[in-house]
């Protein structure tokens, strides 16, 4: 038995986020617009010791089963992560997650001069994903690049 | 070949195939480019210029009035109700009940990708933002090929500001097309883009950037293209005197080119040129603007028409 299943405990049912960067498991709850207030259980632990990569993040989610389109979302900040599904104590589904196609209101488009930049305007920023490994996005307005530092910045700024 | 309907935002929304569908209409449309035709009649074309920019504005207008159409719109934002806050997803709303297509102009990038997400009818992008002015694109390659009878196998030179000059990025991605050999020269401030440059990459297109001319470069032009350098891009004025002049067309700089060399310019221009080279038979700038009217009626027609010409 892994040395972190000590720490935080099995959960029943819900959704286990493993194999996050060090560091960023607030800021995926925050990208997957979890908040606490919900009502479900949420444990988070930081800095776990891992094999693989010296130290995770690890976000369990109790009673809640998050779709794939959701949880892809975090690939921005937390590439590495991979979701498990419980029911009843036992993982039933195991996957990495991958970077959707698309990247939809999310991030800001770094063109001070991009249209979606424009408050008067109706506008949701939606970027194409032109590289996964780094995360490198494509404006589909203005064919702006955000680099995956733009990406970072954003990201701890806003969540 | 089938364009009815179409958005034209970028160049490269636009295949190979269809470009050169466009320039076997322009070359129709000669016969209608002096007298009026009825070709597009009874259709209203909207103009809408958030920026103005009364030569494209004029070209398009032409064009449309020449394929018997009629034109609405307005050139500058201040006249409108964009002065008063209006949003352009608004203005668009609004105006696509008035007309069966919209020729957009806006300072803002990915604007008329905008109109055309929020319109019924068809939007041309007539320019927005730094990179897209795909109907100049149009009209620079028309002009290439009408000149030089081909466009692949040329060496092309883009000359001047390649950062803010919105007509070179879009002639640039146009020519990924073709097997073309592309020199950049400009200052080093005003270099093309990082994005663009990665883009040609990516297509496999040859290109080299300089800050100078080069003897061996000159020698080898088939075709020109010079655009102005803008005095507002340097924050020090000695320094734009000095670059201006290193990067001026002079009779001199043009004897080392070939005897043909075809020199473009998107204009409007300022001193970038001496003007002797104006009654050059190499000078092509004036007449780039009829093929500009002959490319915009075939783009029109190709769009708005009801039936193949
Ligand atoms: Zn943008």
């Amino acid at each position: 038995m892994e040395k972190h299943e000590l720490k935080v405990q099995k959960i029943k049912e819900g959704t286990v986020i493993d194999h996050i960067p060090a560091g960023h498991a607030l800021s995926v709850l925050k990208i997957l617009g979890i908040t606490g207030r919900e009502g479900f259980i949420v444990t988070i632990a930081c800095n776990v010791p891992s094999k693989k990569y010296g130290k995770k993040d690890i976000v369990k989610i109790e009673g809640k089963e998050l779709k794939v389109e959701e949880v892809n979302k975090i690939a921005l900040i937390a590439p590495t992560a991979t979701i498990n599904i419980i029911k009843n104590y036992n993982v039933v589904e195991k996957y990495k997650i991958s970077v959707p196609k698309e990247i939809v209101n999310i991030l800001k488009c770094t063109n001070p001069s991009c249209i979606t930049r424009s408050e008067r305007e109706p506008i949701t920023s939606k970027f194409k994903v032109i590289s996964e490994k780094p995360v490198r996005l494509r404006c589909v307005f203005c064919n702006n690049i955000l680099e995956l530092e733009d990406i970072e910045k954003q990201v701890s700024e806003k969540y | 070949m089938r364009l009815k309907g179409r958005d034209v935002i970028e160049i490269t929304d636009l295949t190979r195939d269809e470009i050169e569908y466009i320039f076997e209409l322009a070359n129709k449309m000669e016969k209608f480019a002096k007298s009026k035709c009825s070709l597009l009649k009874d259709k209203i074309l909207a103009l809408l210029f958030f920026e103005p920019s009364t030569r494209t504005k004029l070209s398009f207008e032409a064009a449309m009035l020449r394929l018997g159409g009629n034109v609405i719109g307005f050139s500058e934002p201040s006249t409108s109700s964009i002065a008063k806050g209006e949003s352009l997803a608004d203005t668009i709303r609004v105006v696509e009940n008035y007309c069966d297509g919209i020729v957009i102009r806006h300072p803002l990038e990915g604007a008329a990708k905008l109109a055309a997400e929020l319109s019924n009818v068809p939007v041309i992008n007539a320019g927005s933002g730094a990179l897209s002015h795909p109907t100049q694109a149009l009209l620079d390659l028309y002009t290439i090929y009408r000149e030089k009878g081909r466009i692949d196998g040329l060496n092309i030179a883009l000359v001047g500001d390649l950062k803010y000059g919105r007509t070179v990025h879009s002639l640039a991605y146009a020519l990924t097309y073709y097997d073309v050999n592309i020199y950049f020269v400009s200052p080093p401030e005003l270099r093309m883009r990082r994005e663009v440059i990665e883009d040609l990459t990516k297509a496999n297109v040859r290109f080299k950037e300089y800050f100078e001319f080069k003897d061996d470069v000159l020698s080898n032009l088939d075709v020109l293209y010079v655009t102005r350098i803008q005095k507002e891009r340097f924050p020090d004025p000695a320094e734009y005197q000095k670059v201006k002049n290193s990067y001026k067309i002079t009779l001199d700089l043009l004897k080392k080119c070939k005897h043909d060399v075809v020199i473009m310019h998107p204009l409007p221009r300022v001193d970038e040129m001496d003007y002797q080279i104006d009654s050059m038979p190499n000078a092509k700038y004036f007449i780039q603007t009829y093929y500009g009217l002959l490319v915009r009626m075939a783009l029109l027609y190709a769009i708005l028409g009801d039936a193949p010409l």
